[in-house]
């Protein structure tokens, strides 16, 4: 990678508002003027960003490199590449490798492999207990202290169900401003689960998957956040009660976050009547009144973020019986246009809404300084919808009381074709494994070019 | 009839009678001297077993071979579940050796579903029990045999007990005896009944008791001991007082009702020895029947589709076929 001097993005709609000129020099937003006022300084690379949406570098909470351990699934180059090319400048590296990241030594050696690639900033999450067994605490401080500076702490695969276990993971990551990211499933209901416990694993002999098994978990955990006053974060949240449960958490002012995936959003557990595992995954799809819960809940605010779960697996994890198939989907290439299907195309999200999902709360929730920076306060929308109702978006908030773009931000910045529409093409991905549930599906919009520090890492929709 | 058989929901009425009709003209044919039928000579029938059960694959093996069908069976020791050879891995080799028909039986539900949209092979699939899903075949000889003892099916009452969670006969019964026309009545304790079953076709109850005296058949599930460990149930006593079928239980049955039960029973916990032995259980006669409806299964999926022999409805065609057979036995015994 170059350090690629300046670039000039012209016309582009920030946040989908109003049209303007960004000039990036030496990593950061060096000047922001209306579409047409900054002429390109000498040697300056222009961009015409006519009918693009400009937003905030995309930042992902949840993302499997597999590196070290499963190299046939994807390393951290090619996991960040894709990551680039679905418009992320930074991914939060879950620990479930093997060995599994819950040491210095291993979150330093993922944090290097991700400098090395360059595609995207590569943030470790460090496992909560040693060897992610959910028997003793890893050694939490010294992942905190090392060059990949850990702020987030996952079992990610495996909850932490002690709760004594869990209560002092809190209480401990306090010390550095930490936070606990949760995969919320007792072991025990969930026991060979294959899918969402309904009509539907009765129907399919299927064992199901009870939603008490993840809101069960939710609630204990969010009180004991409460209790020592510390930070809960809540994996791939994927029924209405979690929702319901967060929503109630959030309105006694506890510091309780929550993200979804986009798979999550868009597809229910109807799909598994095809017994294909490629619509196995951890949490399962749910029903359809989850589906609208979770969408309701991002729409809101009481979920943060949306966070790919990005998992591959190798073909022959896939190409089997639902029973022994691996759990998981790859999302990096395809989230934004998923969210833009299920968020923005009806009506639920606007662009900033977008931005501030994807990319602002992630990356405070991450504690990640370089990446979701934008100026000003989002109108107030209104909060408490209830699930299931039709949600009609509030008028989309102005540029002028909204939160935009400033001068001095560090240039992490993806363009977005939101008038495109794609087919997904499993063999096109960049990722090393094609388990996408999206194959052949149309979706809207297309990232187009991505900036990494003011340097594209995406242009023309291909790596730069 | 479509080209796989693998859910008892995707047989509609007229498919489901048009195989219990070819069933029953199938039967009388064993009554002959010469059993056997050329209809699917030259066809290549695997029975895929990643599961044992010797019954049901003796079953198929006898019926693909009444109908001169060449039978190979393959047992899988260990799916891929258990880091064996992949399920795809075996049908590719099936494939290879051109199997017409496979019957499956897989610990996994859905595995023969798999098998036949994954484009693995090409022939039909025939689903011998996946997992907790269905038992398409078992349902058939189940109906079969209560229109034997019942007449026509539409209208009456069949009360399934047990574990019907676990249960693949219970699934494909209940689909297949409500196409039917009959009402089906499942009882069990609540932890053995699917969450979401009150979206099922039929009714659902927790008392045997009220529901015998107007049932025209009931159907015994085997319940596995090991149940009684991950708490489904207190104990194995406590589940044969309120759910088994007694003496006294079935003094309270209609008088024409008869017993079922798919087997392997457990004698003395869902059943009681002298109610399996006695003259209303038809539970041997089950398995009789298991061989003309695997026939009439093989036969209308591959023999069906052939374009000289296509008949809408078993019968006249059979029939020929059948003469035909006997010479063609006869020529082969003097050769």
């Amino acid at each position: 990678m170059t350090m690629g001097g300046e670039w000039l993005i012209r016309d582009a709609r920030q946040l989908g508002r109003d049209q303007s000129d960004l000039l990036l020099r030496d990593g950061l937003i060096a000047e922001i003027g209306p579409a047409g006022s900054i002429s390109a300084p000498a040697g300056a690379q222009v961009y015409d960003a006519d009918g693009l949406v400009a937003l905030p570098g995309l930042v992902d909470l949840h993302t499997h490199l597999r590196e070290p351990g499963r190299e046939d699934a994807e390393t951290v180059e090619s996991g960040t590449r894709a990551a680039a090319l679905g418009g992320y400048t930074a991914v939060f590296a879950m620990p479930n490798t093997e060995p599994a990241a819950d040491s210095a030594g291993v979150v330093e050696q993922v944090w290097r492999l991700g400098r090395e690639a360059g595609h995207c900033d590569v943030q470790p999450i460090g496992a909560v207990t040693a060897g992610r067994r959910g028997e003793a605490l890893a050694e939490l401080g010294a992942m905190a202290e090392s060059a990949a500076a850990v702020r987030v702490f996952s079992d990610d695969g495996n909850c932490v169900d002690d709760a004594v276990l869990m209560r002092r993971a809190l209480e401990y990551v306090k010390a550095f401003d930490g936070v606990i990211a949760q995969h919320a499933q007792e072991p025990r209901l969930t026991q060979d689960a294959q899918m969402n416990e309904g009509e539907l694993s009765g129907v399919l002999g299927l064992t199901g998957w009870p939603a008490a098994a993840e809101e069960a978990v939710i609630a204990r955990d969010a009180l004991l956040a409460a209790h020592v006053g510390s930070r809960l974060h809540v994996c791939h949240v994927s029924t209405a009660g979690s929702v319901e449960i967060i929503r109630w958490a959030k309105g006694k002012g506890w510091n309780v976050t929550a993200e979804v995936t986009p798979h999550h959003l868009l597809l229910t557990d109807e799909l598994v009547r095809s017994y294909d595992p490629l619509y196995k995954v951890n949490p399962p799809l749910r029903t359809a009144d989850d589906l609208a819960a979770l969408r309701a809940g991002l729409a809101d605010g009481t979920i943060d973020a949306v966070a790919t779960d990005h998992a591959p697996h190798p073909v022959e994890d896939k190409d089997c019986e639902w029973a022994a198939a691996a759990f998981g989907m790859v999302g990096l290439e395809t989230a934004l246009s998923v969210v833009c299907a299920a968020m923005v195309e009806t009506g639920l999200l606007d662009w900033a809404g977008v931005a501030d999902r994807m990319s602002v709360r992630p990356a405070r929730i991450g504690r990640l300084g370089d990446h979701g920076q934008l100026q000003g306060q989002e109108t107030a929308r209104p909060n408490g919808r209830r699930a299931g109702e039709t949600d009609v978006p509030d008028e989309p908030s102005r540029a002028s009381g909204g939160v935009r773009f400033a001068e001095g931000q560090v240039a992490n910045i993806t363009l977005v074709d939101p008038a495109a529409r794609w087919t997904v093409d499993p063999a096109a991905l960049a990722g090393r494994s094609r388990n996408t549930p999206f194959a052949g599906r149309e979706l809207p919009a297309r990232v187009v070019a991505t900036f990494l520090r003011g340097c594209p890492t995406v242009i023309d929709g291909k790596p730069a | 009839m479509k080209k796989h058989l693998l859910s008892t929901a995707d047989l509609s009425k007229d498919d489901a009678l048009l195989l219990l009709d070819t069933a029953e003209e199938l039967a009388r044919l064993a009554d002959r001297p010469i059993k056997k039928l050329p209809t699917l000579r030259g066809r290549t029938v695997v029975n895929l077993f990643f599961e044992d059960s010797t019954r049901t694959r003796i079953s198929f093996e006898a019926a693909a071979k009444r109908l001169s069908a060449d039978v190979i069976n393959f047992t899988a020791k260990g799916s891929s579940v258990t880091k064996g050879e992949s399920l795809k891995d075996t049908a590719l080799t099936l494939q290879a050796m051109g199997a017409d028909a496979v019957v499956v039986r897989h610990s996994a539900s859905g595995a023969p579903h798999r098998l036949a949209t994954s484009g693995w092979i090409n022939g039909s699939v025939v689903n011998a029990g996946d997992g907790t899903h269905e038992h398409p075949t078992q349902a058939l000889l189940d109906a079969y045999t209560m229109r034997r003892h019942l007449g026509s099916l539409d209208g009456r009452r069949i009360t399934i007990v047990g574990d019907v969670l676990h249960s693949r006969v219970a699934r494909s019964n209940v689909l297949l005896l409500t196409t039917l026309g009959a009402g089906v009545t499942l009882v069990a304790p609540p932890t053995l009944l699917p969450v979401g079953v009150g979206g099922w076709p039929g009714e659902t109850s927790y008392d045997l008791d009220a529901v015998l005296p107007k049932s025209d058949v009931v159907m015994m599930l085997r319940v596995q001991r090991e149940r009684m460990t991950a708490a489904y149930f207190p104990s194995a006593r406590e589940y044969s007082r309120r759910y088994g079928l007694d003496r006294h239980r079935l003094g309270v049955l209609p008088p024409h009702a008869i017993v079922m039960h798919p087997g392997p029973m457990n004698r003395g916990m869902e059943i009681a020895a002298e109610v399996a032995d006695c003259d209303r259980a038809v539970i041997v006669e089950q398995v009789a029947n298991g061989v003309s409806i695997r026939m009439a299964v093989l036969y209308l999926l591959l023999g069906g589709s052939e374009p000289a022999g296509a008949p809408s409805r078993g019968g006249s065609q059979l029939s020929r076929q059948a003469d035909d057979g006997k010479e063609l036995e006869t020529a082969e015994v003097a050769r």
